[in-house]
């Protein structure tokens, strides 16, 4: 990003941000991509009328002003490149209003999305991956088309437990490196290593490099990236690409070790998606623990959790602590590792059903993709959840090196 | 004596209190003491993530942030109320409080303080509102006009 690019006009479509004390951490988090915050000016008229018009009617008029920006969009009447919605944490009301007036606009325009439930605890560091995707979505629409890898290309995926690294060759995958995040730097450069050792190159055949996962900055500056791009946009086009579903929607689902990310993509673009990092026992985390107190290995548990029965371990908590406690009550109360094994599963998956996949449209193809989607027994619980077929691709484990290496071919011909 | 005012930011209801010789309690001031004061909060509101924790005093941690940072804001106009006129739906240009939920909240404490309160309908056209006007300035007339300082 180059500070002479024009800002990114993102509408801001919110209830309680003001008064929750944390409207200056949402412009913080804008200013820093480079965007700048509209509220579409709406008469009172179109206030009043509004809950007719779009058929859903509520009690508290910050919500029907919500609701009439987003008929200000919809009909051209305000020209913005993207919209944050955001409501307070815990209103059912506002979450209602929420889910449709995002849905409204999905349907109705092709301006990328992003929905927020927020506390008065909310940073601007939580907004700023989020916002990071919302502008990249909305400035780099050429950038993300691009559909083939060309040339010799690597991507780095950073993330909190892993850090993967692909080399690229026209459209091929020709080196991978995966080392455990240990010191960001010194774990992206041997992953980077191990790539390129597996394909036969040096630093100086690498045309492109691209960074994603939490540590792309500083990586990024280390080994001077070409694109240093968040995980979310970089995760659907890696997504989109392996499981050759470029074309049309798609759903994409990462578990990660640390957050989980839903995202609904329309011809390899994120639309609308949401990011969740509040509860440790959804994420990754929580299968690593179980694989432990199990005494397997986590490359195991997949496979010990495809025999098993979730339904007969009764779990009370979602909680990596008490949940982990409640699997070791019913371990000690005899159940199988197998039946316990499907029921971590299960709960992993049933949180991000409950909590995420209620504010995306769930399209298929569903994607699988991260490390977690090769533990074969989350795939599972979440196919029997939505009750649809889930595509975990080839190297699944390697989506966000592989995005990252797809699209930084397209700093080649710079 | 100090009138609390629902919705708290009708210009109509506070001009009417103020012309009985009454003092009226509305958010205009309170956001206008935020917004004067000096310092690094934020503006336009200086609503900061501290006032939702005042906000605690009324609603517990699973109330949204956003209703416990308006009620921090309408702690002192509630803590002073010594009388009150509510009006119940109003058309949007009369006066508009946000959130529903944090009007129920303040109704609801309201009734608790036991303090004369004039409770009517949004008039729906002419009659009704010369009728409205007239309520509201009985209610006032009959009120303990505010003592004027020495």
């Amino acid at each position: 990003m180059t500070v002479t690019e024009t800002p990114v006009r993102i509408a801001e479509l919110s209830c309680g941000a003001e008064y929750s004390g944390i409207q200056p951490e949402i412009d913080s988090a804008v200013k820093q991509v480079n965007a700048v915050m509209v509220y579409p000016e709406v008469e009172t008229s179109e206030i009043e009328t509004i809950e007719e018009e779009l058929g859903l009617k509520v009690a508290s008029p910050d919500l029907k002003l919500m609701m009439a920006r987003a008929k200000s969009i919809v009909t051209g009447k305000v020209h913005v490149d993207a919209v944050f919605i955001s409501t307070c944490f815990r209103c059912a009301e506002a979450a209602i209003v929420r889910s449709e007036v995002r849905r409204y606009i999905n349907e109705n325009t092709r301006i990328p999305v992003i929905s927020y439930s927020f506390t008065e605890r909310t940073t601007a560091a939580t907004l700023l991956t989020r916002m990071e995707a919302l502008t990249t979505t909305a400035r780099r629409k050429s950038l993300l088309a691009r559909e083939k890898q060309t040339g010799i290309t690597a991507g780095i995926d950073s993330g909190s437990t892993t850090t993967k690294c692909v080399v690229m060759k026209d459209n091929k995958i020709i080196g991978k490196g995966w080392v455990p995040t240990i010191k960001v730097l010194e774990s992206a450069d041997e992953a980077f290593n191990n790539a390129m050792k597996e394909a036969g190159v040096t630093r100086s055949d690498i045309q492109a490099l691209g960074t994603t996962g939490y540590g792309r900055f500083l990586i990024g500056e280390h080994l001077k990236a070409d694109l240093m791009q968040e995980e979310i946009t970089v995760n659907s086009k890696g997504a989109v690409y392996l499981a050759e579903k470029q074309k049309g929607p798609a759903t994409v689902l990462d578990i990660g070790g640390m957050d989980n990310k839903a995202i609904s993509v329309l011809d390899g673009i994120p639309g609308m998606f949401t990011m969740g990092g509040i509860c440790a026992g959804a994420s990754g985390r929580f299968l690593e623990m179980t694989a432990k107190r199990l005494g397997v290995e986590i490359t195991k548990l997949g496979a010990l959790a495809i025999e098993g029965d979730a339904k007969n371990v009764k779990m009370n908590s979602y909680c990596i602590v008490f949940g982990i406690q409640s699997l070791v009550n019913n371990l000690a109360a005899g159940c199988t590792p197998q039946d316990v094994a499907a029921a971590a599963c299960h709960s992993v998956a049933e949180q991000l059903f409950e909590q995420q996949l209620q504010e995306v449209d769930v399209k298929e193809p569903v994607i699988m993709v991260g490390g977690t989607a090769l533990i074969e027994g989350l795939p599972k619980a979440v196919e029997e959840l939505l009750k649809l077929k889930v595509i975990v691709p080839p190297n699944a484990q390697y989506i966000g090196a592989v995005g990252a290496a797809l699209l930084s071919s397209g700093f080649i011909s710079k | 004596m100090k009138v609390f005012i629902y919705p708290t930011n009708s210009l109509i209801l506070s001009d009417l209190v103020e012309r009985f010789g009454h003092k009226p309690l509305a958010m205009m001031q309170v956001i206008g003491k935020k917004v004067r004061t000096q310092g690094l909060d934020s503006p336009p509101l200086n609503v900061t993530p501290e006032d939702p924790k005042f906000g605690l005093k009324y609603a517990a941690v699973e109330v949204p942030s956003g209703v416990r940072g308006r009620m921090a804001l309408f702690d002192p106009l509630l803590t002073q109320a010594e009388a009150a006129v509510v009006v119940v739906d109003p058309v949007l240009s009369f006066g508009c409080q946000g959130c529903a939920r944090t009007n129920e909240l303040v109704n609801f404490l309201l009734r608790g303080k036991k303090i004369p309160l004039l409770r009517l309908d949004y008039p729906k056209d002419e009659e009704e509102a010369k009728l409205f006007v007239y309520k509201i300035s009985e209610f006032l007339k009959s009120l303990k006009p505010e003592e004027v300082k020495k």
